[in-house]
């Protein structure tokens, strides 16, 4: 199925790019000869996303225009851009579609919340359970009296 | 033919309303006939379905093009072999072999189903037959693969050249026995919900159903994983697509119902939780399809442009969801729990992997569905990627698996920490020595790489540390011990064997994703690439011709930096005519358990080919480990205790037994 998605997006890339076979994702004339320079570039790549794609980051894509994101990166890094200072000019340029990774905002709140307010409440009701089944009422003096007569009773 | 499997799906439809209906009745009413129809209708709705299936499969071999799916999915030029699973490969064609998947597990409820409780094995039929009949209904009213085309096209237009590969025919049919699996633990939960009462019987029946789908499942994901490492040419392996979610939500909390099955079944605590969690199973295995089929996923835009197959989905989604829980929180009071444990102790531990499980499986869930829920509350659209799922999700699972080996160490009701910690003492020193190897002699400033195969490590030793304290190993004499081993139960063995697959595929994806060479150049005839300690020698492209494609393939010798020839890797660009699509066909070579990985791209301007090569250590582990755990899945699964028809015939040789002397 995955894969039949990746046709479509194949297809979409190569509608919206008339007549190009797909070539490799990043290609050998994008890359920047500082090692250091390329490895940031190659980190931020995987962040971004490629927007004609589904779901695939421009250091995946094929498409054109991930082509073009990837020279955009390593320009502003070549320019001596931070990595944030790189991805919010990209930002402001495509929006915040073009992150995968969401930011830390409140509209994301919930997003990023979840999995840490799950556990947390899950923890607490599991530990709350635990203590309240443990902490079971001591017997009434009918019980103990119906104790007593049943162990006598076995004697 | 065509026709006779249009009828045939219509029957069943109207087989699998008989179904929904009249079993369910008589459990309701307590009338004995009523209840047993539900067998044979359930059994001739399998049929049924069956030969609706038979007769489209038919057509695809016989490249019958008027019918609009052969034509829109087949050619005459393709291998039988994908002209078979062309037959799945598109939507119409998924959806039948999901009703067929579907019907097959009713059918088996009612074939193996004799000695359940009638009104049980009713009431689970008769819900069988709702998700049964809704589902056909679905399919008839908009997704019929029977629908002809006048006039008949001379050719077809081909299966999706991506789709042309094995992968198609062994990943849907084992994902969707996943999937649908779990609509049986689904039926019984809605049983007995609706009947009140959950006694020994259900969980008998509820846990080898459950590791039947969790077994397919499993399979299914790793070979669709293996499937896009080796066809998509870019090397990766899982890639927090939203469709990969769709089948991982399931998986993620497929695996909790397991284990919390267990403690229903051995303790006969945490009812309304299994309960819970078999209704939440299968909800997200009907969420999966319906994300896969109704192309929200792409945007709600394009849903919207669309939408009649997805609003219908998204019916049936409501429908047994919210039905499914309304359900719940009416009638899980009537149901009593039983059971009373310590935090402490095997059910504690239990609980603890249910806890990380299911909310592994939200995070998952909301990542997933989160752009969407941004794009139609405000129309400004987000982007939820790997990175996100990253940072999530592998601090979720760190502490679970720091936890697992500590679980079957435990005793059921009260346990002792402490004597599991000295117990697992060995395993977890072995462990660290690993990691610190690991840092010391591969790579000092791989600190994360050490700990995730340190990680990898523990959870290995710490099952087989698990199999060498029960059998005794060290303790007794060799045939002691020996004896012991080999008598001790499956599931011992089952729990050992999915655990450690769980530790294979880890290290499989830490030396991967921390360890892996890559090399991306323009290669000219003639000249090398050096990747890893390998020396590839590029002799130069060859043209090469297919059944139904022309492909151009590039040649490398492999050699070692010693200069020893290693053989050959052939990648390859194909260009299928029909649907003018080109594909790209990696070059792959396995040393021991590690993969030499080539991908073809375009010449340069200056004419060089653009070569990109990698080499992956230890990357069939990730899918070996899934082979690992699918056989302890199957090892469980034939446990004695488990064997439901077992205990029925040995009550009926002891009935036997007891009339002879008369």
């Amino acid at each position: 199925m995955r894969q039949a998605l990746q046709a479509i997006c194949l297809a979409a890339a190569l509608v919206l790019s008339v007549g190009v076979v797909p070539a490799l994702a990043v290609r050998p004339d994008e890359m920047l000869s500082n090692p250091a320079l390329e490895a940031r570039a190659r980190v931020l790549s995987r962040e971004l996303r490629c927007l004609v794609c589904q779901n695939e980051s421009i250091d995946d894509s094929n498409a054109d225009l991930a082509h073009d994101l990837r020279v955009l990166v390593r320009d502003r890094i070549k320019r001596g851009d931070t990595d944030q200072q790189a991805l919010a000019y990209i930002v402001a340029r495509y929006g915040e579609f073009v992150l995968l990774k969401p930011r830390f905002d409140l509209r994301n709140a919930a997003l990023w919340g979840t999995p840490i307010v799950l556990l947390l409440a899950g923890g607490l009701f599991m530990l709350f359970g635990a203590r309240r089944r443990a902490a079971s009422p001591p017997l009434s003096s009918e019980e103990k009296k119906e104790l007593d007569t049943i162990l006598s009773g076995r004697d | 033919m065509v026709e006779t499997g249009h009828f045939a799906l219509v029957l069943a439809f109207a087989m699998a309303l008989v179904q929904s209906v009249v079993p369910i009745t008589g459990a309701r009413t307590g009338d004995e006939r009523l209840m047993a129809v539900g067998a044979p209708a359930a059994i001739a709705c399998f049929l049924l379905t069956a030969l609706s299936f038979a007769a489209l499969v038919t057509a695809y071999v016989q490249s019958d093009f008027s019918v609009v799916n052969v034509w829109e999915n087949s050619h005459s030029l393709q291998p039988l072999i994908y002209k078979i699973t062309g037959t799945w490969g598109n939507h119409e064609g998924s959806m039948l072999l999901w009703v067929l998947i579907l019907t097959l597990f009713g059918s088996l409820v009612a074939l193996f189903g004799r000695n359940l409780p009638p009104s049980l094995k009713a009431t689970v039929l008769s819900v069988q037959g709702w998700i049964g009949a809704a589902f056909f209904l679905f399919i008839l009213t908009t997704s019929n693969p029977f629908t002809r085309l006048i006039p008949a096209p001379i050719e077809g237009r081909e299966l999706n050249p991506i789709l042309q590969d094995m992968g198609l025919a062994v990943h849907p049919p084992l994902l969707y026995l996943g999937y649908v699996g779990f609509s049986i633990s689904f039926s019984f939960a809605v049983a007995a919900l609706i009947e009140g009462r959950i006694d020994a019987a259900w969980a008998r029946w509820v846990r080898p159903w459950t590791l039947l789908a969790w077994l397919c499942l499993t399979g299914g994901i790793s070979m669709g994983s293996y499937w896009a490492y080796y066809e998509l040419g870019w090397g990766g392996f899982w890639f927090w697509d939203p469709v990969e979610n769709a089948s991982f939500m399931p998986w993620l909390a497929g695996t909790a119902l397991l284990h919390s099955a267990l403690v229903m079944e051995k303790r006969s605590a945490l009812k309304i939780w299994t309960i819970l969690l078999a209704i939440l199973t299968f909800s997200f295995s009907l969420l999966g399809t319906f994300l896969v089929r109704s192309g929200v996923l792409t945007s709600v835009h394009a849903f919207a442009t669309d939408p009649s197959r997805g609003i219908f989905i998204l019916c049936i989604l409501t429908l047994f969801i919210g039905g499914s829980f309304a359900l719940f929180a009416l009638r899980s009071n009537a149901l009593v729990s039983g059971g009373l444990f310590h935090p402490i102790s095997r059910e504690g531990a239990l609980v603890l992997n249910n806890l990380f499980l299911t909310t592994a499986a939200a995070t998952v869930l909301v990542g997933t569905l989160y752009p969407l829920a941004v794009e139609a509350l405000s129309k400004d659209r987000i982007s939820v990627g790997a990175p996100f799922f990253e940072l999530t999700f592998v601090p979720l699972m760190v502490p679970l698996l720091l936890a697992v080996p500590f679980g079957p160490m435990l005793a059921w009701k009260r346990g002792d920490l402490y004597a599991a910690g000295q117990r697992l003492f060995a395993a977890f020193a072995c462990a660290l020595l690993i990691g610190i190897c690991v840092l010391l002699f591969v790579d000092r400033t791989a600190v994360l790489a050490a700990c995730g195969i340190g990680l990898a490590a523990w959870l290995l030793l710490g099952a087989l540390t698990d199999l060498v304290l029960r059998s005794g190993i060290g303790s007794v004499p060799a045939y002691v011990a020996w004896r012991r081993l080999v008598g001790l139960p499956r599931s011992v063995f089952g729990t050992a064997l999915a655990h450690m697959g769980l530790g294979l595929t880890l290290l499989g994806i830490v030396s991967v994703t921390t360890f892996q060479g890559e090399k991306i150049v323009a290669l000219n005839p003639g000249e090398n690439l050096t990747v890893s300690g390998y020396v590839l020698h590029f002799e130069g492209m060859k043209a090469g011709q297919g059944p139904n494609f022309t492909e151009s393939r590039g040649v490398f010798d492999i050699m070692s930096s010693g200069g020893a020839s290693l053989g050959k890797i052939v990648s390859s660009k194909r260009f299928f005519p029909a649907r003018q699509t080109p594909t790209t066909e990696a070059g792959i070579r396995t040393f021991g358990l590690s993969q030499l990985y080539v991908s073809l791209g375009d010449p340069d301007a200056s004419g060089a080919m653009v070569v990109r090569a990698w080499w992956k250590p230890l990357v069939l582990l990730i899918w070996l480990g899934g082979v690992v755990m699918m056989l302890g899945a199957a090892t469980s699964l034939f446990d004695r205790r488990l064997r439901v028809g077992a205990p029925s015939r040995r009550r009926k040789a002891a009935s036997k037994l007891a009339e002879s002397p008369s």
